[in-house]
């Protein structure tokens, strides 16, 4: 039996800086460095942990790819509900992130292309044409301020001789 | 030309400025530094507090607050020392919103010493208790304490140090620098001779919430205590709001009584914007508080497992955000072990003995820096040691 209070501060501290070393996962979990190990292990095994990546800020590189957020509404499908057609949809590698959420539409999808016509042209021709897929409305993201509690342009510090306390 | 050696206050001038301010010109001066010197949290004050601040000058509340502070902050500082620290204070007439921590140490102080009564001060501890003494017109009385009794006042040590001219005792905990605390039981010990020796104290509870392990107990919970005790307290260190100067002083009216007088003709009010962010705080902080106080604690376990497995005699530091590590087996004095390890690895850390002079053998480091600041201090300092 797993002890689940350890895996879940383990899962925030990895989320927060997958960079950490098991030393410091240990310290800060409370763990020894060999049971970080064995745990993050099992959590990797059981698709926990999906990956590791980078928070990029593509705007400071000579990077032009564009991203899109996409609201697309379906007719879902009979047995197999809205994961038939996700399914079709996340497939294509243009979709970066894609989540069923509540309200006026059923998915939001995150596409990212080189350019904007080849953003809007896999709307077009590829996202708008599945079948059971009923409309999409694409905005394009202009700015990145903040992902996964990082915030894209860094708060200034603050230059003052340190004092002594 | 004015000879202004002759006219400055002598008490003024006598007071010893912080050896420490040549170290920081010389760390400011320094690329690449690595600094666990200073001792403040790395946090940014949350933003809902932030915004509390900023949302009241939005509304133009610019103006002097009451003496006392806020009747609003002064009530839920009441209800926070009820729901966290086992205190009860009423906050019409037993609290006092200062300016920072610092200035209810120096309030209570003046409020409480005739000149020549003595205040006992243990050491290794922050820096401000001895000079406030001093031009309070009291005698500091140093009482040193010791790292194998983890840096706690034993009721013999308290015992020696009083005399019949004693009238105070600092009680620094959670400690700056060395990390130490007091349990129910040490303090319990102690009050039977403070209350025979008709001692007050000043409990300076500015680290109270960042206790790992055991909670913070207040001396003032303890029977026969409140009524002898100022307790000061800020919102500096729990929320991180150093540079808010924002603290407060709990006391019977009668002491609280002269502590507001002086504030009231030196200082006036704290200010107003601060007092706006800090009932924020105080209303919806305790989050925060466990959310950093977590970060701390992995951080401060990091720092006493690297440092051991480096050599290093360290004592588990249960409280605030430092370690006190002992230097002893060097063979450097404790400046000397800071300026080396500056000029070679460019670790900045704090002489022990800046702390007063039964500090020297040990250095202070802050744990309040990021996991990879602790990291490449922690390979410098073994790359330092490997070298002497």
């Amino acid at each position: 039996m797993r002890n689940q209070r350890n895996e879940l501060r383990l899962l925030k501290c990895i989320e927060q800086d997958c960079t950490l070393k098991p030393e410091q996962l240990a310290a800060m979990c409370d763990m020894t460095v060999e049971e970080v190990q064995s745990e993050i292990k099992q959590l990797e095994q059981d698709h926990v942990i999906l990956g590791y990546k980078a928070i990029v800020n593509w705007d400071d590189t000579i990077d032009e790819s564009v991203t899109a957020l996409i609201e697309v509404s379906v007719t879902p499908q009979r047995d197999k509900g809205f994961d038939r057609i996700a399914e079709r949809i996340y497939q294509y590698e243009e979709v970066e992130s894609m989540y069923l959420t509540s309200g006026g539409f059923d998915f939001t999808v995150l596409i990212t292309g080189r350019t904007l016509r080849e953003v809007a042209m896999f709307v077009a021709e590829r996202l708008s044409t599945i079948e059971g897929v009923t409309s999409c409305t694409t905005h394009f993201i202009l700015k990145k301020y903040k992902e996964k509690h990082t915030v894209f342009q860094p708060q200034e510090e603050q230059k003052e001789r340190p004092i002594f306390v | 030309m004015i000879d202004y050696a002759s006219v400055l206050s002598q008490r003024a001038a006598a007071i010893k400025p912080s050896g420490i301010r040549k170290f920081f010109d010389l760390l400011t001066e320094m690329k690449d530094v690595v600094s666990l010197g200073v001792g403040e949290p790395d946090f940014i004050t949350p933003w809902h507090i932030r915004d509390a601040g900023i949302y009241s000058l939005e509304k133009g509340f610019t103006k002097y607050s009451s003496n006392a502070g806020l009747s609003e902050l002064r009530r839920e500082i009441a209800r926070y020392l009820e729901r966290r620290m086992e205190l009860s204070y009423d906050p019409d007439h037993e609290i006092l919103v200062t300016v920072g921590g610092s200035e209810a140490i120096d309030l209570a102080t003046r409020a409480l010493i005739n000149p020549g009564e003595e205040v006992i001060i243990p050491e290794p501890c922050f820096v401000c208790y001895s000079p406030i003494a001093s031009l309070a017109d009291g005698v500091p009385v140093v009482l040193p304490l010791k790292a194998d009794n983890e840096f706690r006042i034993s009721p013999a040590q308290l015992e020696a140090a009083i005399s019949p001219r004693s009238k105070l005792l600092i009680l620094p905990y959670p400690s700056n620098p060395t990390g130490g605390i007091m349990s129910r039981e040490d303090l319990e010990a102690l009050v039977p001779i403070i209350i025979k020796h008709n001692l007050f104290v000043i409990s300076d509870e500015i680290y109270a919430e960042l206790t790992y392990g055991q909670k913070h107990v207040s001396i003032a919970s303890l029977p026969g205590m409140r009524e002898r005790t100022v307790v000061v307290n800020g919102f500096s260190k729990a929320y991180s709001m150093t540079g808010w100067r924002l603290g407060y002083a709990c006391a019977p009216a009668e002491i609280l009584g002269v502590m507001h007088k002086v504030h009231q003709f030196a200082i006036m009010c704290a200010p107003t914007t601060s007092q706006y962010a800090g009932i924020e705080a105080m209303r919806h902080g305790d989050e925060d508080i466990e959310a950093m106080k977590a970060e701390y604690d992995g951080r401060r376990r990091y720092l006493v497992q690297g440092l051991r497995a480096l050599g290093l005699d360290c004592f588990e530091p249960r409280g605030a955000f430092y370690v006190f590590p002992s230097i002893q087996s060097t063979g450097l004095s404790s400046e000397d072990f800071c300026e080396q390890l500056l000029m070679q690895e460019h670790v900045a850390v704090i002489a022990g003995n800046a702390f007063g002079a039964s500090g020297e053998g040990f250095v202070r480091m802050c744990y309040a820096a990021s996991m990879h600041d602790l990291e490449t201090a922690l390979e410098r300092i073994r790359r330092f040691l490997e070298h002497l």
